[in-house]
């Protein structure tokens, strides 16, 4: 099969993966979700109000109407609006977008260097004692509950220092840098230790394969190897990694955000989720996979594209 | 002189000899024993029964007579500690257990019988990752109403799919080995040659993903507590955590410290074994 072929098999690939997600979304909102109007309306709603409320809602409609309108968001992107905010829900997002950004794109590629160059050390001193050291360190770190660092985060560096904002947010380019650095400061610790496991696991993947032995015979020094060697054979499981990951940038730190009040698509979706805001959630659920879906075709196809030896079936 | 006996190991008793050698595995089995016994007390109410009791000031500061300090009513926090691991332990376990049998199910019937049904079951898993994690969590939960159940059931119909696809892979690759073959020629049918046959030799799979799993559904319960889709009515380290956020600006930090803390251990011993069990159970990726 050539190459081209395989793209759109796998592009065409999207659609029953999209009708399933809209099928499952469907599904936990308007088939098993306990109704929508008894949690709005409280308990001591008359049936007529609830008739009203289900109407205006369009909950009264069959039900493959209601799934049609679901897959229909998904292209469109028209989720309608809000029925805690009454707000369109695509103007929610756009707003929700920046904040985000702001503090999930520097946090990403920060992140991203801070670990691979510890990686890269790891993996340069492996088997010894600071290569177990870092494995015991991440493991660790690990462990302990990502709502803990954010507390005590916010705590000691915010409120005992007072180093950095506890929280909020201002827009504008200069204004927000100081509301997103604790934030940011606290994603990287976040990601330290499962980045690095997983960069020290390709690196070493890479490090145990004949090439590097012969690239050792023939009298190579260790840096070279590691750099020019190593590094670039295993860049390709470490790109498919990271343009995987940036779907989830969307949704942003869903816990740092409502910690810190900054007001991006996160703290917004949380606030769906309280608010019981089945539209918001919907929305933020869909984009997200949609997005996944787009990348994980990206990355296949540029995995096809970069590694010859990867059998296109 | 007797003529000695030189049995060969197993495969399994090969790989409990491995893992016992490896002492920081002995340990971690040693602490999660150590939670399971602590929970297990708890829940027969033999230890920490009266853990309602207020025993001082509120938000007493730790000392002799409370390792931990007290919470905003006066209990004890080593009491609603030892009190959580209880949530801690059957949320674990109840939810890896329900993502096990889920996910072998679906990847063995995926990977031995192919074609249509295997379509089906790799199109319903790549769906269900499409959609973020948290999502899934927070909707199963708010649909089976708050409170243990919906935590566990949120936790175990999330968690099968890395496991689904790695046995699928497995049952694949296995089912076309000449034993498999030698099975069906005595007259071995579709699910004896599965349930007899093959997957014996995929439960290596099973064992490092089940302590992987209870880890991750002990740390997601914290999550879910702290968007108040947690336990309700009884403490558990997620919800003790939670507290915290109100606590840490009066200088209280013993209650997120002591469920940290606790977790955390539990936590770490989880991760250890699994990565010593992988060492003992799949020799093909030693070293790494």
């Amino acid at each position: 099969m050539n190459l081209y072929v395989y793209t759109l098999r796998r592009l065409l690939y999207i659609i029953p993966v999209l009708l399933g997600v809209c099928a499952i979304v469907f599904f936990l909102f308007s088939v098993v979700s306990p109704d929508p109007t008894l949690i709005m309306l409280g308990k001591h709603a008359s049936v007529q109000q609830m008739e009203e409320l289900r109407r205006e809602l369009g909950l009264d409609r069959p039900w493959f109407i209601q799934y049609l309108d679901i897959v229909k968001s998904a292209f469109t992107f028209d989720f309608g609006r809000s029925w805690s905010t009454k707000q369109e829900i695509s103007t929610m997002i756009k707003q929700g977008a920046i904040p985000s950004l702001t503090l999930s794109l520097p946090a990403f590629v920060i992140s991203f260097v801070i670990s691979i160059t510890v990686s890269l050390m790891v993996a340069f001193y492996r088997g010894k004692f600071l290569d177990k050291i870092a494995v015991f360190g991440c493991v660790s770190m690990m462990s302990i509950s990502s709502l803990a660092y954010i507390l005590f985060g916010q705590w000691f560096f915010g409120y005992k220092l007072g180093w950095f904002e506890i929280s909020g947010y201002d827009y504008g380019f200069p204004d927000f840098i100081p509301y997103v650095l604790l934030p940011i400061l606290i994603w990287v610790i976040l990601g330290l230790g499962p980045e690095v496991r997983f960069y020290r696991t390709v690196l070493l993947d890479e490090i145990y394969q004949d090439y590097v032995r012969t690239a050792r015979a023939k009298g190579l020094g260790e840096h070279v190897i590691l750099f020019k060697h190593v590094l670039k054979n295993a860049l390709i499981p470490i790109i498919t990694n990271l343009i995987i990951s940036i779907p989830f940038l969307i949704l942003g730190a869903l816990l740092l955000e409502s910690f810190f009040s900054i007001p991006g698509l996160g703290a917004m979706t949380l606030n769906a989720v309280n608010a019981s805001d089945f539209p918001v959630i919907k929305a933020m659920t869909i984009l997200t996979s949609v997005a996944y879906i787009i990348f994980s075709v990206i990355t296949d196809i540029c995995y096809t594209l970069v590694d010859p030896r990867v059998r296109l079936r | 002189m007797a003529a000695v006996e030189q049995q060969s190991k197993s495969l399994w008793q090969h790989a409990m000899g491995t893992l016992f050698r490896d002492k920081m595995a002995v340990v971690s089995i040693i602490i999660i024993l150590f939670y399971v016994i602590m929970a297990a007390l708890s829940a027969t109410g033999i230890i920490v029964a009266d853990w309602t009791e207020e025993v001082g000031p509120s938000y007493g500061p730790p000392s002799m007579d409370n390792w931990f300090g007290l919470d905003m009513f006066g209990r004890s926090v080593l009491a609603k500690t030892i009190k959580g691991t209880e949530v801690a332990m059957s949320v674990g376990l109840i939810a890896s257990l329900l993502s096990l049998v889920i996910g072998v199910t679906l990847g063995a019937i995926a990977g031995y019988f192919g074609g249509r049904v295997d379509e089906f079951i790799v199109w319903f898993y790549t769906t269900f990752t499409s959609i973020p994690n948290i999502m899934l969590l927070v909707a199963i939960t708010f649909i089976s109403g708050k409170g243990l159940k919906a935590v566990i059931l949120a936790l175990g119909l999330t968690g099968w799919v890395g496991l689904c696809r790695l046995i699928r892979g497995e049952v694949m690759r296995h089912k076309d080995r000449e034993y498999v073959h030698a099975a069906s020629a005595i007259g071995a049918g579709n699910y004896r040659k599965l349930v007899r046959h093959i997957l014996p030799n995929v439960t290596h799979i099973m064992i490092i993903n089940f302590s992987l799993q209870f880890q991750i559904a002990i740390k997601s319960e914290v999550i879910l507590s702290y968007l108040g889709l947690g336990v309700q009515g009884r403490p558990s380290w997620g919800i003790m955590i939670d507290d915290a956020k109100l606590e840490l600006a009066r200088g209280v930090w013993w209650q997120l410290a002591a469920a940290t803390f606790a977790m955390a251990i539990v936590v770490l011993a989880f991760n250890i074994l699994g990565d010593s069990l992988r060492d003992a159970l799949d020799p093909k990726l030693k070293g790494k």
